[in-house]
């Protein structure tokens, strides 16, 4: 009789739990992206030129040297911030300088920028600097796109591959 | 913390109170909740299995594969998989909430850190295993988690090429990253089952099984739902598609839209900190690391029952070192024992008849020696009067029963009740000391030190050593495990056993009565 009565007891007690697992594990849905807009990611990692430009050692240096640790150029390892500029339909959507990686700042600036945008035509134009130097851009890309709502637009950079790649 | 502590402890022991009505005690899943998990591990183990002979680890099969089972193959793989997700899902709440129960319970301190932080990495690789899993499905979720895995991945400065790249274009994507996931959703379960087999190691008698019934009630909602509302993958992943609204398990993935808002980073030094703050709740104040039970060669006779009986595995026989007849000696391992006296309990040189001048034990604690236990057993006795004289033996781990002492009802406490030799009931009703003798505690099947309970109920039935003598009247023995919420009826239970006592002497003066009587007649 007390077995019969617990085990009614497990199944009404097991009822709201079995709904609670039923239900949170799929809900409530979550919206992380307004499905209204579309997406541009700007999303790449590019080593930019060393800040310093390299100079040949004198004969007298290379004589301090150890033999085996003589090399003919003196380079610093560090290298400048990549500079990147994109405007949409002539607005400023990113200006902003990405720090080489690296305790020695000698590795690849990695950038990774998502940005919602309206959908519908854009004219995308994006500049990129990896040199020293004080104005100007080292590359440049624009395309012109139509993106659809919670489409994803991807701007690549390789340097090998012609700069600027848009997906 | 304090606070905090005994308002959890309290809330539980009313949730629990209902789920003993509901559930009776031997089944209620409060007090399972580590068997529980482990029952919940393996469903999600032997699912998992029949997933894995089915699941193709390609960029589109591996989604294709899984919409087989749960279309094609609803009757067999589709349950599998819903069981699987739904076990996982189970067993985080049994996770957390054994944690939290543990936690109020303060089931953490002396020697029970070893089983708190072998505990909370667990926390981690469960979260681990059921993230990778979400991941191999491919669908609308797993993109998304993916990508802010990834993200996750990245605010850390170890990596200097951006992970989260490589989920941006689907010609970036090979079918060699789900054989990877199967490697991390299969070694991370197993690194898992070798850290429950840490975490139990130093528990005598662990349990890691939910009775029958309860495991069979389980398992059955477990399946009812698995037909009722199959688990599902949402639409195919797509990297030129942004889901924008995915459908989140909240149990696994709760950190997931905190992300949104908050810097990687953030969350990875907030998770680290919490992670090393549950760490060292073990030695938190007001720790306090009381004396460990101590050995006494001239009266231990190796019989091993305190062995037999710890709880934690603190005690170990050993050849005898000080060149005594018998062969092994009772030796504590410091650093397991919890003081909690079960061992004096088991001990049969733990006896209040000894007439020699110094009581001591085999084995006793040294804040809670047996001399003092007698010493406080006659005391209170002394002040007793009445046909219904009652002597209270109570644990200091749930009510206080010292406030009920009156003049018909003293009260002795200790660590636990295990601590109890069976021979001071005895003691007590023998020497008249009380009409009856009523034991508390801990609620049943929740002793704070696990087996005191147990025990205690074993040794009163003659079931297990030191068995109660034959002589003593089980009528004059009642008992109630009323833990710390349980007071009201504590003292109904009080109440009802002094009534039968009073009865009890009625009817022993009557039968005396008339033995006498008849005597008289056959004298005549």
């Amino acid at each position: 009789m007390f077995k019969l009565r617990y085990i009614l007891g497990q199944i009404i007690a097991f009822i709201p739990f079995a709904m609670g697992i039923g239900y949170f594990s799929d809900s409530p849905s979550y919206t992380y992206h307004d499905p209204e807009k579309a997406l541009i990611m700007v999303s790449f990692s590019h080593a930019s030129e060393h800040k310093d430009e390299c100079r040949r050692f004198s004969q007298e240096e290379l004589s301090a040297m150890a033999p085996n640790m003589r090399r003919p150029m003196d380079c610093s390892r560090e290298r400048v911030p990549v500079y990147i500029e994109l405007m949409m339909d002539g607005q400023n959507l990113l200006s902003q300088s990405y720090n080489p990686t690296g305790l020695a700042k000698d590795g690849a600036a990695s950038i990774y920028e998502s940005i919602p945008v309206e959908p519908g035509q854009h004219e995308i134009s994006v500049k990129l600097r990896d040199s020293s130097r004080e104005s100007g851009f080292d590359y440049e890309g624009n395309v012109s796109i139509n993106l659809d709502a919670k489409e994803l637009f991807v701007i690549d950079f390789r340097k090998d591959h012609n700069g600027f790649n848009f997906q | 913390m304090l606070a905090l502590k005994l308002l959890l402890r309290t809330g539980f022991e009313y949730v629990e109170d209902c789920f003993d009505i509901i559930f009776g005690a031997k089944w209620n899943p409060f007090y399972q909740l580590g068997a529980l998990g482990w029952f919940y591990y393996w469903i999600v183990v032997v699912s998992g299995l029949y997933l894995y002979i089915f699941f193709d680890t390609g960029v589109t099969q591996a989604y294709e594969s899984l919409e087989y089972l749960t279309h094609e193959q609803w009757y067999a793989g589709g349950i599998m998989r819903s069981l699987h997700r739904y076990a996982s899902d189970a067993l985080v709440v049994m996770i957390v909430v054994h944690l939290l129960r543990e936690f109020a319970m303060d089931r953490f301190r002396s020697a029970r850190w070893f089983a708190w932080i072998t505990g909370v990495p667990m926390l981690w690789l469960v979260f681990a295993a059921g993230i990778s899993g979400y991941w191999m499905v491919w669908d609308q979720l797993a993109q998304y988690i993916a990508i802010t895995t990834a993200e996750l991945f990245d605010s850390l400065p170890f990596f200097g090429e951006s992970i989260a790249r490589n989920f941006l274009m689907d010609s970036k994507l090979s079918g060699r990253f789900f054989t990877l996931m199967v490697f991390i959703h299969i070694a991370v379960p197993l690194f898992m089952l070798f850290m429950m087999w840490i975490h139990i190691l130093r528990h005598a008698s662990p349990k890691v099984n939910p009775p029958k019934e309860l495991a069979i009630g389980t398992f059955s909602m477990l399946l009812i739902l698995s037909f009722v509302k199959p688990a599902l993958s949402q639409a195919p992943a797509d990297l030129k598609i942004i889901p924008a609204t995915v459908n989140l398990d909240w149990f696994y993935l709760p950190v997931y839209p905190i992300l949104n808002d908050v810097s990687g980073i953030t969350v990875w030094i907030t998770l680290i900190l919490a992670t090393i703050f549950l760490m060292f709740i073990p030695w938190m104040p007001p720790g306090k690391k009381t004396p460990v039970a101590e050995v006494h060669l001239d009266n231990c006779n190796g019989c091993s029952r305190c062995a037999a009986d710890c709880p934690f595995s603190a005690i170990s026989m050993e050849p005898r070192t000080d060149g005594s007849n018998y062969k092994l000696e009772a030796v504590v391992d410091a650093d397991h024992c919890v003081s909690c006296g079960i061992c004096v309990g088991a001990c049969p040189t733990a006896t209040p008849f000894r007439t020699k001048s110094n009581l001591s034990p085999g084995i006793e604690l040294p804040e809670d020696k047996i001399a003092e236990l007698r010493e406080k057993t006659i005391a209170a006795s002394e002040k007793l009067t009445g046909d219904d004289r009652v002597l209270v033996y109570g644990c200091g781990k749930s009510l206080n029963p010292a406030e009920i002492t009156n003049e018909e009802v003293g009260v002795v406490t200790m660590p636990c009740i295990g601590m109890l030799p069976p021979s001071f009931i005895d003691f007590v009703l023998s020497k008249k000391l009380a009409d009856g003798v009523f034991l508390t505690g801990c609620r049943d099947g929740d002793c704070s030190y696990r087996l005191g309970i147990k025990w205690t109920d074993a040794r009163l039935a003659s079931e297990r050593d030191p068995h109660i003598r034959k002589r003593v009247n089980q009528d004059r023995i009642g008992k109630y495990w009323a833990g710390l919420t349980r007071s009201k009826q504590f003292f109904n239970e009080l109440t009802a056993f002094r009534q039968r006592l009073k009865k009890l002497s009625l009817l022993e003066t009557e039968t005396a009565a008339e033995s006498k009587q008849s005597s008289e007649k056959v004298d005549v």
